[in-house]
């Protein structure tokens, strides 16, 4: 079966400094891949490429057979293509309905006032937020809330795009550990129950190797292995990686 | 949120009622203020969904109003339209306009953006100038007073004010749908974080195009009735300081709320006669002051400070309109965090 998202020779470079170089892998539907790495290992680097907000200096991004890097990035998420941000990039003058209704922007048709499809959008924002236990703060402006919950919206907002591959950017990043032990079974029901493939950028080892069911590593900008969660952590030179650079 | 609508509702009531009767309690001289200030707020509401929604601070909607202004008066003067037609027409030329002056603006960014409409502000006293033979130059343009249509129990002066903030309540109603649901949010996600407003699919070129085309149409519909009101335009009718003083009200009005555009309007009409009362000798210095203590202590503008008294008051939870306080016209790109 070929895969939902395949990554083929993607290299880019920022002036003298290649950030990706010759980077392939795939991302199968239904599954949840991780991408690790070393800080500076070109993860974040590697989703702002399939979100069209670099272009790669070469190579290409299949999603679905189509290549991504013809798109612009506004059309990303028509392709029913997700994603949070490692520094959580809620529209904080907004409401938590009104930040996940955005979710929403390329499923649903404009309209004029309160007519087309804005009920309904409404109502499934309210049910995503309902099923992530956020519908108190329906109402509420998002600044202020507390940063785990604010983590969640950004969650819920991406989900409201429908998203067949979700892409989060270190979900763990700036969590407290109970609160990371509850977003690995969070992820996973996620994953079922919204249909969803997953990709994510996690330095959290002990939850990468628990959430995925297959693990892409990336060092200096180079894949260095990929594989099961089990033959990850016995890979010899991603224990260097890990290890030699302490 | 049943109940926060019927809030508004009854609010908008009170406001059609007390512009309905004000005319009729208000000295006859005063009667020609509140046209100015009808045509101030279409104005003003055009800069809160420019600035106020979507981030895009114009220095020079003057320039806008002045179009808007010129295409009544040369209609009216050298076609001989009817006034109502100029109306419409000075919305769709300032629309157009808006789009172009919008489509440059997609490449500037708070300051920048500022700036370049400024020096639009700045032009177009000296752009009238040249263009003698159309605009009348140095001395302007002459327009027969406006006269009540037959059949019609008001005096020309009354049959204008009603014109005129009937004109402005089908501006705020039209506006008010047009930014409810999806098309007002991705103005405001664009404000407040571009890239995951993108990255949902959130088209930029359009949405910020189409808000400058919009707060333009709506500044020219003002300049129409300023002309109009007035009878006459001439290029100082529409320096760059009518461009200041549009985004000054709309600051002190509050710029994330409808009801910063009618107290704005007030603001800017008023102040500077208030200003002449206080002190004869230096209007200017009442004026610059009263903006720094409105700024000090309500930074989100007169609407925005009510607001919170009156929520605090009622110690409800905090339901805003659009948003909570906020910083008056924050540069949106200049606090974007990096991506990586």
């Amino acid at each position: 079966m070929a895969p939902l998202l395949a990554v083929r020779g993607l290299t880019i470079r920022f002036g003298g400094i290649t950030a990706l170089n010759d980077v392939s892998f795939d991302v199968d539907a239904g599954r949840i891949t991780g991408l690790i790495g070393p800080n500076g290992a070109g993860k974040t680097t590697c989703f702002n490429c399939m979100t069209r907000l670099y272009q790669p200096t070469s190579g290409e991004i299949l999603f679905k057979g189509e290549d991504l890097l013809r798109c612009s990035p506004q059309q990303i998420a028509r392709k029913r293509i997700a994603r949070t941000f490692q520094n959580v990039a809620l529209f904080d003058h907004m409401t938590t309905i009104e930040n996940v209704l955005v979710g929403g922007h390329a499923r649903f048709p404009g309209g004029f006032g309160d007519w087309g499809y804005e009920a309904q959008a409404t109502a499934e924002a309210l049910e995503i937020l309902e099923r992530l236990d956020l519908a108190q703060f329906a109402r509420r402006p998002v600044r202020g809330l507390p940063f785990g919950t604010r983590k969640t919206i950004e969650l819920a907002r991406a989900l409201m795009a429908k998203p067949e591959l979700l892409l989060l950017d270190e979900p763990a990043a700036g969590l407290s550990h109970e609160e990371v032990g509850a977003l690995g079974t969070s992820i996973k029901r996620i994953a079922a129950e919204f249909d969803t493939t997953i990709l994510m950028v996690e330095h959290h080892m002990q939850l990468v190797m628990r959430v995925s069911d297959h693990i892409v590593v990336l060092a200096t900008g180079r894949k260095l292995a990929d594989g099961s969660p089990e033959a990850i952590q016995n890979d010899p030179a991603v224990i260097e990686a890990y290890l030699g650079t302490v | 949120m049943a109940a926060a609508n019927a809030g508004q509702l009854s609010r908008v009531g009170v406001a059609i009622a007390v512009i309905a009767i004000l005319p009729w309690v208000v000295p006859s001289f005063a009667v020609f203020d509140l046209i100015y200030v009808g045509a101030y707020a279409i104005a003003i509401l055009g800069l809160i969904v420019l600035t106020g929604m979507n981030g895009q601070i114009s220095l020079g909607h003057g320039a806008f109003m002045a179009l808007g202004g010129y295409v009544v008066a040369v209609g009216v003067h050298a076609a001989g339209w009817p006034y109502w037609v100029g109306v419409p027409v000075a919305a769709a030329a300032c629309g157009a306009l808006g789009i172009f002056i919008g489509l440059i603006a997609l490449r500037l960014a708070g300051v920048y953006l500022a700036l370049a409409t400024f020096s639009l502000a700045v032009a177009t006293p000296s752009f009238l100038k040249h263009f003698k033979s159309v605009t009348g130059g140095f001395g302007g343009l002459s327009l027969d007073s406006v006269t009540t249509p037959a059949g019609i129990p008001l005096d020309a002066q009354h049959w204008l004010y009603y014109v005129t903030w009937a004109s402005a309540g089908v501006a705020f109603l039209v506006t008010a749908l047009l930014v409810r649901g999806r098309f007002g949010r991705a103005l405001r996600a664009l404000r407040d974080d571009p890239i995951a407003a993108i990255s949902f699919g959130v088209n930029p070129y359009f949405y910020k195009t189409l808000a400058f085309a919009w707060s333009a149409a709506l500044a020219g519909v003002a300049g129409a009735f300023f002309a109009i009101t007035t009878a006459y335009v001439s290029p100082d009718t529409f320096t760059f300081a009518l461009s200041i003083t549009l985004l000054i009200g709309a600051v002190l009005g509050g710029i994330m709320s409808f009801w910063g555009a009618l107290v704005g309007a007030l603001v800017i009409e008023f102040l500077p006669l208030v200003a002449q009362q206080v002190n004869a000798g230096a209007p200017s210095v009442v004026y610059g002051v009263t903006l720094i203590l409105v700024m000090l202590f309500v930074p989100d503008g007169i609407v925005g400070g009510v607001m919170r008294s009156i929520r605090r008051l009622s110690h409800r939870p905090p339901q805003p309109a659009f948003e909570p306080s906020v910083q008056p016209a924050a540069p949106v790109a200049a606090d974007q965090p990096s991506r990586e």
